[in-house]
């Protein structure tokens, strides 16, 4: 074999070393959605698999059956649509009230003293030591009728009877907050670290008020880092399974849990896989906007970095 | 705090005094950033804090903005006590060191901040950033972002931002700190010309003794949160004080001696550095047999090639660098003691071709007035 030049050895070494993600991507990503996709067209049958198969050869006859009840379905049947509006608008007021939360607390930590910083940033990152469902059973003790909660505020007199969260669209949300706060605190906190002081204090020098320097300076220069924040907690809320699922009532629809009664108690995987489809479509919205977000903020930090 | 105006204070009174700083003190936990300052600055001047990094000039600049209190003491803008006012109440601006202009915004709403904040009506903002930008000359990038300027333009926004709300006291912090050094110069006789047309006093602090020589009225040298001396540029070149500031405004030649003689126009003084006595000639009040440094600048050096005829003021040794600088030689000599001497000859008085060059023996002189005597 010819020895091949340096610079093409450079560029294929470096096409290598991109190699395994790209194919980790590929099989465990990309194949699995393609067959999910696939199974969103077929038709529901008894048999294993229970589907029918898209391309079928019969009498020296090839039929290819795309079928779309599915999807038919999907978009007439009132309890899809209102259940993709419920999730969104669940996806969304959490996020609402992780930012109205984590925004003080993200504020807090960067503003500490390194030492404390690390202390804060762990204590933030320090439920995920333990698994979800725990977490999330721990809540169930909390909010309950007979629950730490209610036998609290009754034994202080507050109430009388015992409030109703637990199986409500509250006790949702408190789970969905509680689990997906630190999503939101920790590219903040990043962003917001890297904050340079001097431009506060060059607000203060021309005249600003700490409370205007926040909202002319800190908040404008801290919105990726908040929209970053946003997406990681509005996207798996989205689909969140488990905590609408132990936390929530029954009328408390979620994708996941629709996704999850298709599957294994109808056993209608095409429909199933229907209203995964859609809710990959829906989410590429806001994960377009995060790309693009991301990428703004790569050049803006090139462009930043040749004019210094 | 205690008003200590009254009190025996160690600046004499001036009818042109518009910042006052009174026996400011400022500590950092167990550290002493700035210790028992005094300071006068004019109107219409422009002041310069000197110092090596470090040395409390930036904490004093900060305590002038306001964006730190003093420990004590007391500050004074137009006669009016500022200590305890916060930085948004001052009417004091400051261009910051690599210039914190804010990058979401642009260029034309970075300048019209401040005047924002003032509730300054829509059109007079306008019109006075534009009068601003004009000043600078940076009108045509209004538009732009921060990011999409060059160093040189984006300190031109800086000082506009700065100057824009009329200031009664503008602060420099490092002015040239953040721009190449081709450009440097050009920059500080450009900004010293807009400071003049606008007639602004202002306050800069530097670690560049050339940029504060090149730019000041007047400077102040500090070294460990005291200023040591203050006076302008050509004074403290030419009279140092001490072994610090002589040594840090230009360079010099230190020798180290003993004043052996004392007569009425002139002194002698012995060092072990030379084998020939020093002569000094101008009045010096330290008595006999004190030991005291003796400065003598290399551009007041003579390099020579004969032995002068006179009984002091010389040294022989041999050349061991010889430096072609463009308008003038830098000669360093090894002494006979092995003190290294450093001459700085014009071209105008050495010809090139008669030079002594590199190992040459040579006789290096200068005059008694030129020599500096320094008791600290």
């Amino acid at each position: 074999m010819k020895p091949m030049p340096a610079w093409s050895r450079r560029l294929l070494s470096r096409r290598l070393a991109i190699l395994p993600p790209f194919l980790w991507m590929a099989l465990f990503l990309l194949v699995p959605f393609l067959l999910v996709f696939k199974i969103s067209f077929a038709d529901l049958r008894f048999g294993i698999p229970p589907y029918t198969p898209l391309a079928q050869l019969e009498d020296y006859t090839l039929k290819l059956g795309l079928h779309l009840n599915a999807y038919y379905l999907l978009f007439t049947d009132s309890l899809y649509i209102a259940t993709y509006l419920n999730s969104i608008k669940v996806a969304a007021v959490t996020t609402l009230c992780c930012a109205l939360i984590g925004y003080p607390m993200a504020y807090y930590i960067a503003q500490s003293s390194p030492r404390a910083r690390n202390l804060l940033l762990l204590a933030v990152v320090l439920p995920f030591w333990t698994s979800l469902l725990l977490r999330v059973y721990a809540w169930v003790g909390i909010l309950r009728n007979d629950g730490l909660l209610n036998n609290f505020l009754l034994w202080l007199g507050v109430i009388d009877t015992p409030l109703e969260i637990y199986r409500t669209d509250l006790a949702v949300y408190i789970g969905l907050v509680y689990a997906y706060l630190p999503f939101f605190i920790l590219p903040l906190y990043a962003n917001l670290v890297k904050l340079d002081r001097r431009l506060l204090e060059a607000a203060y020098d021309l005249g600003a008020r700490p409370f205007t320097a926040f909202f002319k300076v800190t908040l404008p220069l801290s919105l990726p880092g908040v929209i970053a924040g946003g997406m990681l907690v509005f996207i798996p809320t989205v689909g969140e399974y488990v905590i609408p699922e132990m936390l929530g009532g029954a009328d408390t629809l979620m994708m996941g849990r629709i996704m999850w009664t298709e599957f294994f108690n109808n056993t209608d995987w095409p429909m199933a896989a229907a209203v995964t489809v859609v809710m990959v479509a829906i989410l590429l919205v806001p994960l377009v906007i995060f790309q693009r977000n991301q990428l703004e903020q790569m050049n803006a930090g090139k462009g930043g970095g040749d004019a210094a | 705090m205690t008003d200590n105006r009254s009190a025996g204070s160690t600046w004499s009174a001036d009818a042109d005094e518009f910042v006052r700083v009174e026996d400011v003190v400022k500590i950092f936990g167990d550290t002493v950033a700035v210790q028992s300052v005094n300071l006068s600055v004019r109107r219409g001047e422009i002041f310069a804090l000197l110092g090596s990094s470090g040395c409390g000039k930036s904490t004093l600049l900060r305590m002038l903005a306001g964006f730190e209190q003093p420990t004590s003491g007391r500050i004074y803008l137009d006669n009016e006590d500022i200590t305890a006012l916060p930085p948004y109440r001052r009417p004091v601006n400051m261009m910051f060191q690599s210039y914190a202009l804010f990058p979401h915004m642009t260029i034309e709403a970075n300048v019209a901040f401040g005047l924002k904040q003032e509730g300054v009506p829509r059109n007079e903002i306008h019109e006075r950033v534009f009068e601003a930008l004009d000043l600078v000359q940076m009108a045509a990038y209004s538009r732009r972002k921060p990011h999409q300027l060059s160093g040189g333009q984006q300190q031109r926004v800086a000082l506009a931002r700065s100057l824009v709300k009329r200031p009664k006291l503008l602060l420099l912090d490092e002015p040239m700190s953040a721009l190449d050094k081709q450009i440097r110069q050009k920059t500080q006789v450009e900004l010293v010309k807009i400071l003049e047309q606008v007639g602004v006093t202002c306050i800069m602090v530097t670690h560049d003794q050339e940029e504060s020589m090149t730019m000041a009225d007047r400077l102040a040298v500090m070294t460990e949160g005291q200023i040591i001396q203050c006076g302008t540029p050509q004074d403290v070149y030419t009279f140092p004080n001490s072994r610090f500031v002589a040594g840090f405004i230009g360079s010099t030649n230190l020798f180290d001696g003993r004043i052996t003689v004392d007569e009425p126009d002139h002194i002698v003084i012995e060092s072990d550095q030379l084998s020939r006595p020093l002569f000094v000639s101008h009045g010096v009040s330290e008595p006999l047999g004190m030991d005291v440094h003796v400065s003598i600048r290399p551009e007041h050096i003579r390099v020579l090639r004969e032995q002068p005829l006179v009984e002091g003021n010389w040294a022989h040794g041999m050349v061991s660098h010889v430096a072609w600088m463009g308008s003038y030689v830098r000669y360093q000599v090894r002494l006979d003691s092995g003190f290294m001497l450093e001459a700085n000859v014009p071209l105008m008085v050495q010809d090139p071709a008669t030079a002594p060059a590199v190992e040459d023996e040579v006789y290096v002189s200068w005059a008694a007035d030129s020599a500096t005597v320094l008791p600290s």
